[in-house]
């Protein structure tokens, strides 16, 4: 891509300290593992993975919510401020997150209209009913709920002020993070349309962040697919979910449902290994249905295919290694 | 499809909303009106001054068992007017109490939430001092203050106040973190707003209720807590008087003039029960999902 990106980060790494039982050492778990990527205006990324492959925090590190213990996270080619200097609450007006659970994201003693219009009062610009009136009209709310609690609305109403309150501040980023999975199924289209009406109406960058691959499909403009804290796997939606490269891609969409397909789901083995426990070599190779001796030696790079160009860590679709013959 | 005709349970009118007090809180708000009032216009309307000695009038009964209208509710083993007492303890104790509850919530509740704010060196202050508090007897600790400092009023209702602080520290604190942890919390404080205005504007009053009740919890325990220091003669000293003071005095005569007990007992019991259903309806009010 030509234009220089928004926001771009490297090699974000971010490390948890925990204890097993009461004297137990302190083990390392390495949440988010040397992630990179970079988020242009108008384009969506999405980014999909099994529940606690690091998504969530990748998305909370990009946004400079936490601290990332390291790598680094450029806007607009600077660096990133230390959360909580006035430098960084500053920014939040360029980047906002939309939180997976509604209801828990607002304060429950405030009418929502007090809680759209308080990122403007925060960064001192006019607050005025109109624009709160403007602003609900624009995620689809009609202007007199503004005066409702969050309890009085629907799921779905309660998302939709919640975009409204991100939007306020007419943001260049908005974060979502798993914003559709608490929702029915109906709502979900609803709020997903919404999404993409909205980012062509602003043109925000967007990092969507889920597990429904359907969804990420629809919305995005890139896709990326993470395994426990890496990025395994990332290219065009449409590449990569109709013809995934990767193992665990593979697997993953493969478990799409399907209405008349015939082709058996891949499932893999064992369960998603423990993240203190990182396997030797490619984290993946314990489930991976054709791992080779060398998967389990050297963990494989994120880099281009040869063929096509697409990213991919692993050594069997790099052609490093070769599928030794079916027995 | 066909149209169906329409459900009984459309036609039901919508519940109405709450109108008007329950009648417990009706009394407790009258209750606790005339007791202000009382404590306000205590000079005013008291009949005697509260030590003003009727010496021909001894332990006389109250009007309805005996007593005259000079008395009404009849005199103590000094001739002194219990209803005068009455309404110059029910001042005291009032002002002791609501003073006392007010010193110690807030400051349980700043500590607290500055525990919650900074963490690390601060919280593990603000967790000794709480684990402090809440391991010495507060008996021996007021001793110990009103033997080394000597009686004042202010004094001892600074010391009341630091009866009950650590329970809001507490409550503040685990509050404000689980708040900030995920939820609301979390969310304003990535929209950019700062940490006054997170805690003031939204932890604050989404934990309030549960601080209503804490303060209404430990009133009646601080309106014990003065009888008992008052009855051990650390508290109200006379020739002031308490209603804690005077139910531990009028207890020589419980068997020959009861009254001089049962009338401050009385007032005790209804305050400290309309403060409790006073707070517990306020905290149904505060909160905008249980209507």
């Amino acid at each position: 891509m030509s234009e220089a990106p928004l926001l771009e980060a490297r090699g974000l790494l971010r490390r948890y300290g925990m204890r097993r039982g009461l004297l137990g050492r302190p083990v390392e778990v390495r949440a988010v593992d040397g992630v990179s990527l970079s988020l242009h205006r108008g384009r969506t990324l999405g980014l999909v993975g099994e529940s606690g492959c690091g998504k969530s925090t990748t998305g909370r590190l990009v946004l400079g919510l936490e601290p990332s213990d390291g790598g680094g996270v450029a806007w607009e080619g600077r660096p990133m401020p230390p959360p909580g200097t006035p430098a960084w609450r500053a920014l939040r007006a360029r980047m906002q997150m939309v939180f997976q659970d509604p209801l828990g994201a607002l304060d429950r003693r405030l009418p929502i209209g007090a809680q759209v219009a308080e990122p403007l009062a925060i960064h001192g610009l006019p607050g005025s009913r109109d624009r709160v009136a403007e602003l609900l009209r624009d995620v689809g709310l009609r202007p007199d709920q503004a005066a409702r609690y969050p309890h009085e609305l629907s799921g779905g109403q309660r998302q939709r002020a919640v975009l409204a309150r991100a939007l306020a501040t007419a943001p260049a980023l908005l974060v979502c993070d798993e914003p559709i999975s608490a929702l029915d199924v109906s709502i979900q289209a609803q709020v997903m349309n919404l999404l993409t009406e909205l980012q062509a109406r602003h043109g925000m960058a967007m990092l969507f962040i889920s597990h429904d691959l359907r969804a990420v499909r629809q919305v995005s403009h890139r896709v990326a697919v993470m395994y426990l804290g890496r990025i395994v796997e990332a290219g065009k939606p449409d590449a990569v979910l109709q013809d995934p490269a990767h193992p665990y891609a593979r697997a993953l969409v493969s478990a799409i449902p399907h209405p008349g397909r015939r082709q058996a789901r891949i499932l893999l083995p064992g369960d998603p290994p423990n993240p203190a426990d990182r396997p030797a070599g490619c984290a993946f190779h314990p489930r991976c249905p054709m791992a080779v001796a060398l998967c389990a030696r050297e963990a494989p790079a994120l880099k281009p295919r040869p063929g096509d160009g697409r990213l991919v860590a692993c050594h069997l679709a790099q052609g490093d290694a070769t599928l030794p013959k079916a027995a | 499809m066909p149209e169906a005709p329409p459900s009984p349970i459309m036609l039901a009118p919508p519940r109405a909303r709450r109108q008007g007090l329950p009648p417990l809180v009706l009394f407790a708000v009258g209750w606790l009106g005339l007791m202000l009032g009382v404590a306000l216009l205590a000079n005013v309307v008291s009949p005697y001054a509260y030590t003003a000695l009727d010496l021909r009038n001894r332990l006389s009964p109250p009007i309805g068992f005996g007593g005259t209208t000079a008395h009404w509710l009849g005199t103590d083993e000094l001739g002194r007017d219990v209803l005068s007492r009455l309404i110059h303890s029910i001042r005291m104790s009032l002002l002791i109490a609501f003073g006392a509850t007010l010193i110690g919530a807030v400051v349980g509740t700043t500590l607290g939430l500055l525990a919650a704010q900074f963490r690390g060196l601060v919280e593990q202050a603000v967790l000794a001092l709480v684990d402090f508090s809440a391991s010495l007897p507060f008996l021996i600790l007021a001793l110990a203050v009103l033997a080394f400092f000597g009686n004042s009023l202010t004094l001892f209702v600074c010391l009341l106040g630091l009866h009950a602080w650590e329970r809001y520290a507490r409550i503040a604190r685990g509050l404000a973190i689980s708040a900030g942890a995920q939820g609301y919390a979390a969310a304003v404080r990535q929209l950019g707003a700062s940490a006054w205005r997170v805690q003031l504007r939204h932890v604050l009053p989404n934990i309030a209720s549960t601080l209503i009740v804490s303060m209404t919890l430990a009133f009646p325990e601080i309106i014990l807590l003065e009888s008992g220091l008052s009855f051990l003669g650390l508290g109200v000293q006379p020739p002031a008087t308490s209603l804690g003071s005077m139910v531990g005095y009028g207890r020589e005569y419980l068997s020959r003039a009861p009254w001089i007990l049962l009338s401050p007992a009385a007032v005790i019991v209804l305050t400290t029960l309309s403060v409790s259903a006073l707070g517990d309806w306020l905290r149904d009010r505060l909160d905008p999902s249980l209507d």
